[in-house]
């Protein structure tokens, strides 16, 4: 709960971004990280991701429920101001009690096999990819499904693991590696 | 980094005046931004019960207990708690009396009471009749009494609905509760009607809620569980007779099993007490939500005029930013920020069937108004498509747990 220096010059632009920030936060938590099942966490991510997520929402090119109508609401400057805001957060892995820890370990060996070569260090990282460790379950779910719809773009190297997957072993296949992502702490 | 050295030796005090979406937040967020501020939050429940997911608790899709939050996990913040009713703010002493007879300073007042019903709209009805035909719109009791009537009706019986006209708590609530009941009547009592007497011509995401009647429950056919009477066809409530289950609307006189009227609204009666209201509402500086009639005292949340910012827990919640910052800046004799803020309502219309509307506001302090961003918000789109629906019914349950936690954890 780091408070502000409220004497600085300074402190009006940065309570605009504290103000500006606590309009995402009451669907995707305080500081960025939720407690539900679905809203992802925004939290900890690298700016540049940050960007192209929103942006892309902006042109509907990613597709989104609401964030779409959402991202519209900022220029490219707020973007950027809140990108540095959420990324300076730490992304907080919370309990997902909704996990089926059955499926961890089979997902754990697929992860290792089909995503671990971009999604580092168990989720944790990876160039321009997100953060899967902890993220929660059904946005990640829903993200999948958005890519093997083709509704998500996908790098060439990406659909073929995806493909490969789904060969080997079916949509179940992606649940088992998400509980799993999700499961990490 | 706590407030410089010098204002640590004055650090300043605030007053909130309720411990609902609004004052919760503005309390909690004066504490994020300058931990030293003393703040003090009056509320007369130890447990707030959230008006946000109550229709499915109506719809028997939730337990109760779900949308309750108790206020002491405040106390972690470092915020003093008042558990007393205020009854009088006096702006030039800068004081707020109680009930309970205290007296507490402060140098800048937060006032976020949320709304009062105006009981003498609609002739009979009052706090005695509500026991009768439950309003429903302050989540407790209420909730679970209509509750109760619905699963004791019959088979065949009438649910009647009354909704408000504009503006009031929740725009899209009346439409999503008709759902709800819809739904469950639907499950358990399929003969049953729902009469809705609407004292207005539309209303918010009428589409995606008519969409999804239709899709749920027979809407625009001969065998639909719900029928809406607007106010051109004389669907305003003039009257009720919970003695009977009668209910008077302009276009004549209705018999009820369950009755469920949502009466017109104003703000909390302190408001009104404290000198804040002027037509029903508060108006106040969209900036920083200092009102515009009483120096120093701010409000927020549903007893506010914020204008195109609906009355929502969203809205209360981005505001309660905006006054807290607010009303730091201004305590301190600094500029106040300029305030960019959202709104977000979901509404759930059917089994795995949500929807959303969505808006961006930006300050304009020349004409004082929070504007719509062009080219941002709206509604969930009309084809969208059920994968959509359902996905947003996951995310609203979602919003749901993150804004509690927000505002009270
Ligand atoms: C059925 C229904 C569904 C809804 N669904 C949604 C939804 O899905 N999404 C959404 O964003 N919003 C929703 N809302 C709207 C939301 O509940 C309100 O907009 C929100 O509660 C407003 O917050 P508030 O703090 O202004 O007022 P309130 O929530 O009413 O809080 C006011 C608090 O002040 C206290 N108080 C009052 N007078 C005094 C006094 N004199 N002294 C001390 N304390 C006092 C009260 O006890 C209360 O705790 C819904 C509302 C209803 C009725
Ligand atoms: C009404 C709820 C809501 C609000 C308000 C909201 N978001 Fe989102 N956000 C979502 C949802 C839901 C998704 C998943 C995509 C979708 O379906 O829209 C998402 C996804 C995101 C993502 C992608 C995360 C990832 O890991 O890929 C980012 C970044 C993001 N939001 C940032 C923001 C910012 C910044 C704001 C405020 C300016 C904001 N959101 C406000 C609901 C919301
Ligand atoms: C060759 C690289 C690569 C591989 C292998 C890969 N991914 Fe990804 N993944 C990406 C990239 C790049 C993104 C970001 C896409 C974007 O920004 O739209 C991403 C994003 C995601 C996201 C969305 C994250 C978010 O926050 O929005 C999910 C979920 C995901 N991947 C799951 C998987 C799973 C499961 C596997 C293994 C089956 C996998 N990925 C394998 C490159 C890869």
């Amino acid at each position: 709960a780091g408070g502000l220096a409220l004497a600085a010059p300074a402190q009006a632009a940065e309570m605009d971004v504290e103000v500006m920030a606590g309009a995402c936060t009451f669907c995707h938590g305080t500081d960025g990280n939720g407690v539900g099942a679905a809203i992802p966490s925004i939290s900890g991510l690298p700016v540049e991701q940050f960007e192209y997520m929103m942006t892309s929402y902006q042109e509907d090119a990613n597709p989104s429920t609401v964030m779409g109508r959402i991202a519209r609401g900022y220029t490219d400057d707020q973007i950027t101001a809140l990108a540095e805001y959420f990324g300076s957060k730490p992304f907080e892995r919370l309990p997902q009690p909704w996990i089926n820890v059955a499926m961890i370990p089979e997902g754990k060996e697929l992860a290792a096999e089909y995503c671990e070569s971009c999604h580092e260090n168990e989720g944790r990282e990876g160039e321009g990819v997100g953060i899967l460790a902890g993220q929660k379950l059904y946005y990640m779910e829903f993200s999948v499904d958005d890519f093997l719809n083709e509704h998500r773009e996908m790098e060439r190297r990406q659909a073929r693991k995806f493909r490969d997957l789904m060969d080997a072993q079916g949509r179940e296949g992606f649940t088992k590696i998400l509980n799993y992502y999700a499961s990490v702490n | 980094v706590g407030l410089p050295h010098i204002a640590r030796a004055a650090a300043p005090s605030f007053v909130v005046i309720g411990g609902g979406p609004g004052g919760a937040t503005t309390a909690k967020y004066i504490r994020r931004f300058a931990p030293d501020a003393r703040v003090t939050v009056i509320e007369p429940n130890a447990t707030y019960t959230t008006c946000f997911m109550s229709n499915e608790v109506i719809g028997g899709d939730r337990d109760i207990s779900t949308l309750q939050v108790p206020m002491s996990a405040m106390r972690a913040h470092g915020i003093t708690l008042v558990q007393d009713k205020a009854t009088g703010i006096d702006a030039d002493a800068k004081t707020v009396t109680t009930q309970g007879g205290e007296t507490i300073a402060f140098d800048r007042c937060i006032v976020a009471p949320g709304v009062d019903f105006r009981y003498d709209a609609i002739e009979g009805y009052s706090a005695e009749a509500a026991e009768v035909m439950p309003h429903a719109w302050k989540a407790g009791p209420q909730t679970t009494l209509l509750r109760a009537q619905l699963e004791a009706m019959e088979d065949g019986g009438t649910v009647i609905v009354s909704a408000p006209p504009n503006p009031f708590r929740c725009p899209p609530g009346p439409y999503e509760r008709i759902s709800l009941i819809a739904n469950y009547l639907k499950q358990h009592k399929p003969k049953s009607k729902i009469l809705v007497l609407d004292a207005k011509d539309k209303f918010s995401k009428q589409g995606l809620f008519e969409q999804a009647w239709e899709t749920f429950y027979g809407y625009g056919t001969e065998n639909s569980m719900i029928e809406w009477v607007p106010k051109a066809d004389g669907g305003t409530v003039t009257g009720v007779n919970p003695a009977t289950m009668e209910v008077t609307a302009v276009a004549g006189t209705f018999k009820g099993d369950v009755v469920n009227i949502i009466p017109p609204q104003t703000a909390g009666a302190i408001a009104h007490a404290a000198g804040l209201v002027e037509d029903g509402w508060c108006p106040v500086n969209k900036g920083t939500f200092e009102s515009l009639v009483v120096e120093g005292v701010h409000v927020l949340g549903d007893s506010s005029v914020a204008a195109s910012m609906p009355k929502s827990g969203s809205s209360a919640n981005s505001q309660g930013k905006a006054a807290a910052a607010g009303a730091l800046a201004l305590a301190m004799g600094q500029e106040p920020p300029v305030p960019h803020l959202a709104n977000a309502c979901y509404s759930i219309g059917g089994p795995d069937h949500g929807f959303s509307v969505a808006a961006v506001y930006a300050y304009d302090d020349f004409e004082n108004a929070l504007k719509p961003v062009e080219g941002s918000g709206g509604v969930s789109p009309m084809d969208a498509g059920p994968e959509s629906r359902r996905r947003e019914m996951f995310y609203a349950h979602s919003w749901f747990e993150n804004i509690k936690a927000d505002i009270w954890g």
